[in-house]
């Protein structure tokens, strides 16, 4: 009877059209908003996971994020690289300033100065140039994402010069970094550089970034960093971590992507429970014949829940697909740069559809069940 | 010949509000009997539909018995009647009630697809009944592609596919025009009558009357006539 059942659906078009749009439409609707969602928050954290080299990040007691900190006195650095365990620690500073472009605009910056010697906290891909030119007097990175912010598209950026806090200051690559939340345009420097930029105040030292040795794991050095030095260590991972959760907590972003997630089941539960609904309704009289035949209530229950699980399967592949071929399509804005959809978007809206066919078909299915079969005598 | 059908003081009400039901049939006694072919024949209303609804197990009577070959069918439970009305019962509906997305073919071998028969094979049987009733050549059709006596002889192929022991019609012929409605109706008499199996007709037809073996009325859910001849008002 299987067969049966999806003849049923595919011999009326326009009404196995309006199924499928309906579960691509929500599906569509529900993953690519949590995508959206998901990898706005996760830029809260890829500021601090672009630095790979650190496992621990130390900073001042009262500092909360990557963005939201207060500095320390410069003998932080050496304080934390007398702590046992710690393979090396490397300073970065961040800052905004504001620098004049060639042709006379203003614009915020941010500014990171990375160590001088290793380069730690750089991002590990350049889009253009070499590492090494952070060496040269005056020397800058831009981002890539700030870069094409700041330059129109036929613009030399490298090589351009910059008014950075009025000190002069050169573009001599470009970053291939993921934006941050802020997605202000970031300025990489090395830190000797930095502190020139940076105006000037006693504490300029933002964060030590730290690596563990081998004898200890990050999260023993934590401790060991905290009460020696008194200073807030943290995790890589556990800072990236409270950069997300800083904007899930500070913005109204979470409830915004919520309330479209919440939208996009309702709609598609209603378009799927209306569609099918009335499918089923329509159909009311056949199933109603094929009960008088002499095919048990199971037997409905088992075409049905076929005839649910091929619009759901197909409406639900087809959403996905088209959600997915939005972030490839668009990998080239920088609104969409770096996004990707976690493999649990699919899977857990493949159960919220699910969910919603199984709903809207078991609805459906009470009024056929219910039908005395002497209905369709009448 | 023998006793097919034992209907006993069936009564059925229909409720009409909470507290209020309306009695629409008034304890039918009736025996029918296999080898004939038996028309039922009253006004609107008086509740042919109702009883044999009840005869072919898909209405539940409020009181009475119906034995089918020895069956009680109302005792059986509800799995067990469904699966009763497919070994044994065959319908033909009004609105002939045909699967509009299957074709002649299939539509005919849906009580045997009900029974788990493969698709292929329920074709080949559904082509070599409706060859029977002379429309072989609608095979592949779709029902909305098929006249009105066409889609009725679909219909009978698929209440006889299975060789049912009892065969339902209600007004199989009121969507037709009088000559098509005659050609079912003789089609009917040829093969749906069989030495072991009873046949009952609902119908309002006066001019198909002589085909019957056996003509029985009712008025507002009684048995006002049974015999071989028409009651004497028509
Ligand atoms: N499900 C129901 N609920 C309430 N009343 C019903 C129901 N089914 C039938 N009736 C009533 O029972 C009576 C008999 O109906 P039935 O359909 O059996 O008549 P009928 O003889 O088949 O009429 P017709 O020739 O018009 O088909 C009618 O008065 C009808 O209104
Ligand atoms: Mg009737």
């Amino acid at each position: 009877m299987g067969w049966i059942a999806l003849r049923m659906l595919t011999g009326d078009r326009v009404k196995l059209i309006g199924l499928l749009f309906g579960v691509a439409f929500s599906t569509l609707l529900i993953s690519q908003q949590l995508t959206i969602f998901v990898n706005l928050i996760m830029r809260g954290a890829v500021a601090v996971q672009e630095v790979s080299t650190a496992d621990v990040w130390v900073m001042d007691p009262s500092s909360r994020t990557i963005d939201v900190f207060a500095p320390m006195p410069s003998t932080a650095l050496e304080r934390v690289r007398g702590v046992d365990g710690v393979a090396y620690a490397s300073p970065m500073l961040r800052s905004n300033a504001v620098v004049r472009t060639p042709s006379g605009d203003l614009e915020g910056v941010n500014i990171v100065g990375v160590d001088d010697a290793t380069l730690i906290g750089l991002p590990r891909r350049m889009a253009e140039g070499d590492r090494q030119a952070l060496a040269e007097p005056d020397s800058v990175f831009i981002d890539d994402t700030g870069s094409r912010k700041l330059f129109a598209e036929d613009e030399q950026v490298i090589g351009t010069r910059l008014e950075l806090n009025d000190q002069r200051a050169v573009i001599r690559g470009i970053a291939d970094a993921v934006p941050t939340f802020t997605s202000q345009v970031i300025l990489y420097t090395r830190y000797s550089n930095a502190l020139r930029y940076a105006p000037g105040t006693r504490n300029r030292l933002s964060f030590v970034l730290v690596r563990s040795d081998s004898d200890h794991t990050p999260e023993e050095l934590v401790a060991a960093i905290e009460s020696e030095t008194g200073l807030r260590a943290r995790t890589a991972e556990d800072f990236a971590n409270d950069g997300l959760w800083f904007i899930i907590e500070n913005t109204g972003i979470p409830v915004n992507f919520g309330i479209t997630v919440v939208l996009g089941f309702i709609v598609g539960v209603a378009i799927v429970g209306l569609t099918f609904t009335l499918f089923i309704r329509d159909n009311i009289k056949q199933f109603g014949a094929l009960k008088a035949i002499g095919v048990t209530n199971a037997k409905i229950r088992s075409m049905v829940a076929i005839q649910a699980g091929f619009v759901g399967l197909v409406g639900y592949g087809i959403g996905i697909f088209v959600a997915e071929m939005f972030f490839i399509l668009n990998s080239g804005v920088d609104t969409f740069k770096g996004f990707y959809m976690p493999w649990q978007i699919p899977l857990l809206t493949a159960v919220v559809t699910l969910v919603m066919i199984m709903l809207t078909g078991f609805l459906a299915l009470r009024s056929v069940l219910k039908t005395e079969p002497a209905e369709v005598f009448r | 010949m023998s006793v097919g059908i034992a209907v006993e003081n069936i009564v059925k009400e229909f409720p009409i509000t909470k507290e209020e039901s309306i009695r629409v049939l008034h304890g039918i006694d009736l025996e029918i009997n296999t080898g004939e072919l038996t028309y039922l024949i009253g006004e609107s209303g008086s509740g042919k539909t109702t009883l044999i609804s009840i005869i072919a197990g898909i209405l539940f009577p409020t009181e009475g018995r119906v034995n089918i070959f020895g069956t009680d069918i109302y005792d059986l439970t509800d799995t067990e009647l469904v699966n009763f009305r497919l070994d044994n019962i065959g319908f033909i509906f009004q609105q002939y009630n045909l699967l509009p997305a299957l074709t002649a073919a299939e539509n005919a071998a849906v009580p045997l697809y009900a029974n788990g028969i493969a698709r292929e094979e329920g074709v080949e049987r559904g082509k070599a009944i409706l060859d029977a009733l002379n429309i072989a050549d609608q095979c592949e059709k779709l029902p909305r592609q098929l006249s009105g006596g066409q889609q009725q002889r679909v219909a009978i192929a698929r209440a006889l596919i299975h060789e049912p022991r009892i065969v339902v019609c209600d007004e199989p012929t009121a969507a037709l025009d009088a000559g098509s409605g005659r050609r079912v109706m003789d089609l009917l008499r040829e093969v749906a009558l069989a030495p072991d199996r009873a046949v009952i007709i609902v119908t309002h037809d006066n001019r198909v009357f002589d085909l019957a073996d056996r003509i029985i009325e009712i008025e507002d859910g009684r048995i006002t006539h049974d015999g071989k001849e028409l009651p004497d008002a028509h």
